[in-house]
């Protein structure tokens, strides 16, 4: 009798919890339905528009759970603050925008397989997404494969330049060198190196000793973290035994790490007038996540603050505020999605259509050259796939935003393929060039 | 020279505290019980968001607010210990006996917890009280018929889909009616910032070291937790009785110890310190939904390392990792090797902290072939039963 008993008793609490999870799906997407229906709903307004099957489907695809969901879910929440900005102006052409969220959940091999679900199953025309490397790495044979569109909005370690990817975050030259020449004017020679460990940080660094090689800097020490690790003593007695008298940290980790790295780093006394730190991934978000405390009068480089002065800014900043509350901030790369999303629809604009999931050759075409007034400033699209962008240093405030300390006179031109590292010096990357020999090399050639 | 080996010393063992604080619950949870708690990192979380919880509702109270930090380890050590109830009597107790079913289902709410915090909101709170309030007290109610047994499965049917239906319907009303005070999660997926309390920035200079005072205070906090729990254990009366079980159930049972109350305390308590060591690890790391993720495999690895059962084993493993890990890091080795290159040049090789994790495993794989048991493995006859 008493298996009968277990059985029941799994017959009860399984149905118990069945109901708790369908309970908590039900609640946790309560706002995905909404935030994806407005569009749908909006559009009903125009009875043209109104079915779904007449607008035009794009994907987003980022993490939404998993380690890197702290910093990506603010990125899809500006992609479709623009998306929602286009359809309310009326679309694209008369078309509304139908966006389909799938979340990479931190994992790179679900991203790829996530890309192939949107372009096969959900037949969209573009995919908006990824944040690290790794998964840019893992859907970038995806992509080409199919022949399809990705907008890419992150800052990244360059050397790379596919012909099936628009990168709207910074290249190196964009952000990486210029924040390591400011810092050896202003801040000292001597450089320690602290990364997560990835392809990023690798790559990143490897790009600074090249620089600073070549300007006379130094660099005495490099470390690298398991990406979630959270205990970096080694790493700060390692410091303090290579810069005794103070030196410039510069810091590439990702994600929880970098709250770990701040706090101890206080703790042990290491303070921001002695050993300043930049860093390439923490913005107004992670600013707030960390704690204003142990972020004063450290740098950051990037291409946008919030902070930036510009009408542009100041609209986008108010109608992200306006649609997902006072307390939130924007930063680089959500801007750079912002971008993303509208240089895709001026790009279909000029082509007429979309296009097909198999067909995206006159969009690509057309985005080349397309200007757009971003908040932090004019944008231009290049033919090698990046794009134009202003670079700034900004040093965090007391209220967690940056006061922008530096900043180039005008947008400085991409430049993918390294110029300091020996394997790439002199390779540029220009995908409208049908002179070259080998027009499937466009991506990566030798000469102007 | 003194002095940076003492900085040396001091950081290795705190590096073993840490480590140390967030294993001593599992060391009860796993080692006294046995039940493989997937779910111990998020009961830490937790524990950490507890302390962000308690450090935000002591912000408005002025110099008063600094001392939140006390509160926050005994808030953190009763909702992660209230938790770890509602787990062992909820999941855990099922499933004694059986390690795969009770790895699956903890994972499984570990999964379900992550989740929770992020999605947190007034709407999911109510919608989940009103649910089982309804449910369970429903079912509480059918159960007073004396044909119970035979309209159980009619009761079920009729009340999971009510129930459900109210609480969804209450709870999209809710958020109709009060728009995104209601709906907006109370954490939501990005990390949260727990600030030291001023009096625990910063650190004790030493010569041209300075010993940062959270990491004093973890140590401190892991002695007292260690002592408790050796005083708990062994000169209490329930101490007792949760020894008597953990070494002999049935004779237990037999002279009339209530083993299902020791088994719930027992978890309770492993879950509550697990809090504590939550509260702790938010003054150094991140405060996240993945809180908990960074330190599972690290816990399991201690109490494995020191031998299942055994709180000396857990502390001397701790120790020994962290310092190990530690010393391998900082490439200590490899400047007290200089004389021999070879030896010099290996130990730099691994001298970065993702390396030095390799070789710690490496090590304890290794170790573990010769004692598969761990450091301090348990003897007499229970053990083989």
């Amino acid at each position: 009798m008493s298996s009968q008993i277990n059985r029941r008793k799994f017959l009860l609490y399984g149905s118990a919890t069945l109901g708790t999870s369908i309970l908590l799906k039900a609640c946790g997407s309560a706002p995905t339905t909404t935030t994806e229906a407005s569009p749908a709903a909006s559009g009903e307004a125009s009875p043209a528009a109104a079915a779904a099957g007449d607008g035009i489907k794009v994907g987003i695809l980022h993490s939404l759970s998993g380690t890197m969901a702290i910093s990506e879910n603010s990125v899809v929440d500006s992609t479709e603050l623009a998306i929602e900005e286009i359809n309310k102006a009326g679309g694209i052409n008369g078309k509304q925008i139908v966006a389909i969220k799938e979340d990479g959940a931190s994992d790179w091999p679900t991203f790829a397989e996530k890309a192939k679900k949107l372009i096969d199953e959900d037949q969209v025309v573009v995919i908006f997404g990824c944040w690290t490397s790794a998964s840019r790495k893992a859907v970038l044979p995806v992509f080409e494969e199919k022949n399809h569109m990705l907008f890419y909005p992150v800052q990244y370690e360059g050397q790379e330049c596919s012909k099936n990817i628009f990168y709207t975050g910074a290249a190196p030259n964009q952000q990486i060198e210029p924040s390591v020449d400011w810092l050896l004017e202003e801040k000292g020679k001597e450089f320690y190196l602290v990364g997560s460990d990835y392809v990023f940080p690798r790559t990143a660094n490897t790009i600074i000793k090249a620089q600073l090689a070549a300007k006379g800097g130094t660099v005495v020490g490099e470390d690298y973290l398991p990406l979630g690790s959270t205990e970096v003593t080694p790493i700060i007695s390692k410091i303090r035994s290579a810069l005794p008298n103070g030196g410039v940290i510069y810091n590439t980790m990702n994600g929880d790490s970098n709250v770990a790295l701040f706090k101890q780093m206080q703790g042990a006394g290491l303070t921001a007038d002695k050993y300043p730190v930049m860093s390439v991934s923490i913005a107004e978000e992670e600013v707030k996540a960390i704690g204003v405390d142990f972020l004063k009068g450290h740098y950051a480089a990037w291409n946008y603050f919030q902070t930036v002065d510009s009408p542009e800014n100041e609209k986008y900043v108010a109608a992200f505020k306006a649609k997902f509350g006072d307390d939130r901030v924007t930063n680089d790369p959500m801007e750079a999605a912002y971008i993303s999303v509208n240089i895709w629809k001026q790009a279909v604009e000029k082509a007429g259509d979309a296009g097909t999931p198999t067909d995206l050759e006159k969009v690509r075409t057309a985005a080349y050259g397309q200007k757009f007034a971003a908040p932090e400033g004019p944008v231009e699209m290049n033919n090698n796939h990046h794009i134009s962008k202003t670079v700034r240093i900004g040093e965090v405030r007391d209220d967690g935003l940056f006061e922008i300390v530096s900043s180039t006179p005008a947008p400085v031109e991409p430049i993918p393929w390294n110029q300091f590292v020996a394997d790439t010096k002199g390779f540029t990357c220009d995908w409208t060039r049908t002179d070259i020999k080998a027009p499937e090399t466009a991506g990566k050639f030798k000469g102007a | 020279m003194a002095i940076s080996i003492l900085d040396g010393i001091f950081n290795g063992l705190s590096v073993g505290s840490v480590l140390l604080l967030a294993a001593l619950g599992l060391a009860i949870v796993f080692g006294l019980m046995g039940v493989i708690n997937m779910a111990h990192g998020e009961l830490m979380m937790l524990g950490a968001y507890t302390t962000f919880v308690v450090q935000n509702i002591f912000k408005p109270l002025g110099a008063f607010s600094q001392l939140y930090i006390f509160f926050a380890l005994i808030a953190a050590f009763v909702v992660a210990a209230l938790m770890g109830l509602v787990l062992e009597r909820g999941v855990i107790r099922y499933l004694y006996g059986r390690p795969l079913e009770t790895l699956l289902a903890t994972w499984g709410v570990s999964l379900i917890l992550q989740q929770f915090v992020r999605s947190v909101s007034w709407v999911l709170v109510v919608n989940l009280a009103l649910f089982c309030l309804l449910y369970f007290g429903g079912l509480w109610l059918v159960r007073k018929r004396p044909d119970f047994e035979q309209i159980r499965k009619l009761a079920i049917a009729v009340l999971l889909p009510l129930s459900v239906g109210i609480a969804l319907t209450v709870g999209s009303l809710l958020g109709k009616s009060f728009g995104l005070t209601a709906t907006k999660p109370w954490f939501g997926a990005q990390n949260v910032d727990v600030t030291a309390p001023k009096w625990l920035q910063g650190g004790l200079p030493i010569g041209g070291y300075q010993l940062p005072y959270t990491r004093m205070f973890i140590m401190l906090l892991t002695v007292l937790c260690v002592l408790g729990i050796y005083f708990f254990l062994n000169k209490t009366p329930w101490g007792l009785r949760i020894r008597s079980v953990t070494q002999n159930r049935n004779m237990s049972a037999c002279l009339g110890i209530p083993t299902a109350k020791v088994d719930a305390l027992t978890f309770a308590l492993g879950s509550g310190l697990a809090g504590v060591a939550g509260c702790a690890v938010s003054l150094l790391g991140s405060v996240g939904p993945n809180t908990g993720q960074n330190y599972i495999v690290n816990t399991f690895m201690v109490v494995v390392v020191g031998g299942v059962g055994k709180l000396v084993g857990t502390i001397v493993g701790a120790m020994a990792i962290g310092i190990t890990d530690y010393v391998i890091g900082t490439g200590m080795l490899s400047t007290l090797f200089t004389a021999i290159q070879p030896v010099s040049n290996f130990f730099a090789f691994f001298a970065t902290t993702s390396m030095a994790k390799v070789l710690v495993f490496v090590l304890i794989v290794v170790f573990l072939q010769f004692r598969p048991a761990g450091l301090f493995p348990q003897k007499g006859r229970t053990v083989d039963a």
